[in-house]
């Protein structure tokens, strides 16, 4: 009697285990089409004409070279102000923020922050920066949108990368007579960059492929932009933050949303094996950098 | 366990010129009471010992007295130093916690290179001008300098639990500090790192007073000009060690060094 | 009075750095709190004046199919009706859900339970990989894979409510995993021994102890993945079909609140009724992302009082 229960017990756990792993094969399965597929049939289409000539709206052969600087500039303009405010909100939370009703506020505040979609920050960016600061289509406008995006994940990673640094430290810098502040920078900071840099990495890597909250700020279209006008505020120059910009992500979505071009979905599948290819090398460089850099460190040669 | 009358102590007096001082000193975490009227002075330029079971309150009244508690709990009482209640509000901590130097149970080097420790707290506190020789005279002073001469540029943390506690001991006095706090700095280290920082102890009360945590009794026996025993957040005797020891005169304290204590 | 004791009297630079540094930071996240709290107002300004300016009724935009701003209705009333909208959000965010999750616990299983080592150093990156393709990546390959294979089997365009879930099944599956491995981590390991030492099997072990231990964390991580879910936007607008009428059939094309809005938002000019009744649809977005975060909140509770 025991017996029987025993087998069939046994036998129910074998299929049961079976069943997850084949759904886990599944997954994987599931990956590995995505990827296979998307550089398959991208690559192909990938060439230096590609990547070097502008894109065509009504013609076959355009190119994605505006769409692809414009994504590096609007990350890079992203970064650049996101990440001093995501460091200065992640520093209070971490080191200032005492258990109290403010602080529970503000922690709320951020989880409903990176809880908005990103099409509702997108509206906002153009209700406010677009319209009623009449930034228009911009860089900027698009930036400041992105920088909604990124700020919930960067304080958080910035948060948790502080506060995994040994709390021995902070009372070693504190019992050296150093203020809170001068222990945070030139103590604690240091000791967390692995975490840092990796966190905003992988931020950029979110930031590069976002395209929802960039399409009523930054703009759909490029204009005629020349690489050789180096004047940042000349309408012509491709560094003019004012300027209205597509990035590749939106590209892509632009031309299956619109479907006047006649190669839309040759250059589709071309852009999206570069963005892919983009992101992949930024995942790989932030897991990379932050190992290389933990090493460098702690001191384990 | 057995009970013992809390409110009675056996305090000797002090004759030496006072280093610090508390008076009527009470720490409390939340509404848990930690320690208890703290009345303790101690003399310039010797070791005083703490000791005590866990959780009798001495890390916590040893940490009072640089303000390191500040942040987690609330001190009441006074705390004299240089004829000053430095347990005010008004007082610059920074100032306090640069005079009243600390080493930690657990090593906490920076993870810098071991010059850079050391540097850095000179650095830190505009101690600028002769650096090296600052440097090499607090590794020597902490008796670490012959072991990491030929190293200076690597990693603090590549070092052992013991040399990594005596380079933060170190680090404290080059900042040349008035008093050194040390809270159990032996407790994560093997028996002959322990010996050399009871050594190191010895050479650097000529300059130093010194106010060491223990659970090691026969630590604080071995190096200690006075003992202090906490029960319970009270401090129950204080005298010289070698009359704490050999003639105690309160009865927890006697079983507590006898070992039959609780 | 003596040096030493001026120094401890008095401030020095380091009370100053000290309050220099708390305001600086301070600063940063009160500026975060104003602009979120901007974001909530001026939507919540422009999506109510469809019922305050122009009068349409709530209960009409709620459960009304009819969707035609810009004109008037029999009843002299604008045809403000989201309900196709609504229906149609809920329904790809549920079903990407019913889809996700067993594969999401399968995989979490995987790598906690099964096979800790090799199967987390093999998963995780998939893990990441997936979080790392951007949507429009997945709304172009559900453009030129998923609906033509829909079309090829059940006819019809192929767009509509199913191709919407199947793009949103592989976007939401890594965020439903990575936090069902989280709290199937938080499960005590000595749970699992004691159950293996009565004598249960790995799988009785899985489902009597270790699910059950970690639901409330497995329903946070669900809640999680479907508020990621009912705010894509342009992957299902790529595949929904843009077509504002209520859903007769999971593959007749329809339109959800997210999809509505990128398609429509650049057509209608600022003020107008169109355009009011659009910021509509945005803040009952922005009221579902506040619910789904009220109900991680509570989930979440829940499980801490139970542990």
């Amino acid at each position: 009697m025991k017996n029987s229960v025993n087998k069939k017990a046994e036998h129910a756990n074998q299929i049961a285990l079976l069943i997850i792993k084949a759904m886990v094969g599944v997954v994987v399965l599931i990956l590995m089409a995505l990827l296979g597929y998307i550089l398959i049939t991208g690559i192909p289409n990938v060439s230096w004409h590609f990547l070097t000539s502008p894109s065509k709206d009504f013609g076959a052969g355009g190119g994605i070279v505006n769409e692809l600087f414009n994504s590096v500039y609007i990350l890079i303009i992203t970064l650049v102000i996101s990440c001093p405010l995501a460091l200065g909100a992640g520093i209070y939370l971490a080191e200032f923020a005492k258990p109290s009703f403010l602080t529970n506020t503000m922690r709320t505040t951020i989880e409903v922050l990176s809880s908005l979609p990103s099409i509702v920050i997108g509206l906002f960016g153009y209700l406010v920066l677009v319209i009623k600061f009449q930034f228009d289509f911009s860089i900027i406008s698009g930036a400041f949108a992105l920088m909604f995006v990124n700020i919930p994940l960067l304080t958080r990673n910035t948060e948790e990368s502080l506060k995994a640094v040994s709390h021995s430290q902070r009372e070693a810098g504190w019992a050296l007579g150093l203020s809170k502040w001068r222990t945070i920078l030139k103590i604690i900071l240091p000791a967390a960059v692995p975490g840092l840099v990796t966190g905003i990495i992988l931020s950029a890597g979110r930031i590069f492929g976002e395209a929802a909250a960039l399409i009523f700020t930054a703009g759909q279209s490029t204009p005629v932009i020349s690489y050789a006008n180096w004047n940042p505020f000349s309408s012509t120059s491709f560094l003019n933050p004012m300027r209205p910009t597509e990035t590749l992500a939106v590209h892509i979505w632009k031309l299956n949303t619109d479907g006047i071009t006649p190669d839309a979905t040759q250059i589709s599948s071309g852009a999206s094996a570069v963005l892919i290819i983009v992101i992949l090398s930024i995942i790989l460089l932030s897991r990379f950098l932050g190992n290389y850099l933990y090493k460098k460190m702690s001191g384990t040669k | 366990m057995n009970k013992y009358t809390l409110s009675e102590n056996y305090l000797t007096e002090i004759t030496d010129p006072i280093a610090i001082e508390t008076k009527h000193l009470n720490v409390f975490y939340g509404k848990k009471q930690a320690t208890f009227d703290a009345n303790l002075k101690f003399p310039k330029h010797k070791i005083t010992a703490l000791i005590g079971a866990s959780g009798s309150g001495k890390s916590t009244f040893l940490r009072s007295l640089n303000r390191l508690n500040d942040e987690i709990a609330t001190v009441t009482g006074e705390i004299k130093y240089q004829d000053i209640d430095i347990n005010r509000k008004n007082i610059n901590v920074y100032e306090v916690r640069r005079q009243i130097g600390m080493v930690f149970q657990h090593p906490n080097p920076f993870a810098k290179s071991i010059y850079e420790n050391i540097a850095f707290a000179l650095r830190q506190n505009g101690m600028t001008d002769n650096l090296d020789q600052r440097v090499e005279k607090s590794l020597k002073d902490a008796a670490l300098w012959d072991e990491v001469k030929d190293k200076l540029t690597t990693s603090a943390l590549s070092l052992s639990g013991g040399q990594q506690q005596r380079l933060c001991i170190a680090r404290a006095i080059a900042v040349q500090p008035d008093i050194l706090l040390m809270d159990e700095p032996t407790s994560a280290l093997d028996p002959i790192s322990s010996r050399k920082i009871e050594t190191t102890m010895q050479e650097l009360k000529k300059n130093y007073t010194i106010i060491i945590v223990t659970h090691n009794m026969q630590q604080a026996a071995r190096a200690s000009d006075l003992t202090a025993f906490f029960h319970l957040g009270h401090v129950i005797e204080y005298n010289r060690t070698k009359k704490l020891f050999t003639t105690p005169k309160m009865p927890a304290t006697e079983d507590y060094i006898s070992g039959h204590f609780g | 009075m003596n040096k030493m004791q001026q120094r401890l009297l008095h401030p020095s630079k380091a009370t100053r750095q000290d309050r220099f540094g708390k305001t600086i930071s301070l600063i940063c996240i009160g500026f975060i709190m104003i602009l979120t709290v901007s974001i909530i107002g001026f939507i919540a300004i422009h999506g109510l004046a469809t019922f305050f300016e122009n009068h349409v009724s709530v209960m009409q935009f709620i459960f009304s199919s009819n969707w035609n701003p810009g004109q008037l209705g029999k009843n002299g009333q604008p045809q403000v009706g989201a309900f196709a909208m609504i229906v149609a959000s809920f329904a790809v965010t549920l079903l990407a859900a019913i889809l996700a999750t067993p594969f999401a616990i399968a995989v979490a299983l995987y790598m906690t339970e099964l096979a800790p080592k090799r199967g987390a150093k093999m998963l995780q990156p998939v893990i990441e990989l997936l979080v790392g393709i951007p949507s429009v990546v997945y709304g172009f390959i559900g453009l030129v894979v998923i609906v033509p294979a829909i079309r090829s089997v059940f006819g019809g365009t192929g767009f509509g409510i199913l191709a919407g879930s199947i793009v949103l099944f592989v976007m939401i599956l890594p965020t439903i995993t990575s936090l069902t491995i989280d709290s199937l981590q938080q499960v005590p390991d000595h749970y699992r021994k004691a159950s293996l030492a009565l004598g249960a099997t790995k799988w009785q072990t899985i489902y009597k102890v270790i699910l059950r231990a970690a639901l409330p964390g497995i329903l946070t991580a669900i809640v999680f993945g479907m508020a990621r879910a009912f705010g894509e936007a342009l992957a299902v607008q790529m595949v929904i079909g843009n077509a504002a009428l209520t859903p007769t059939s999971l593959t007749s094309p329809t339109a959800t609140l997210t999809s509505q809005l990128t398609s429509q938002m650049g057509d209608t000019i600022m003020g107008t009724l169109p355009n009011n009744a659009l910021w509509s649809l945005a803040l009952v977005l922005l009221i579902m992302s506040v619910i789904f975060n009220l109900l991680i909140k509570v989930v979440g509770k829940r499980g801490e009082m139970k542990k």
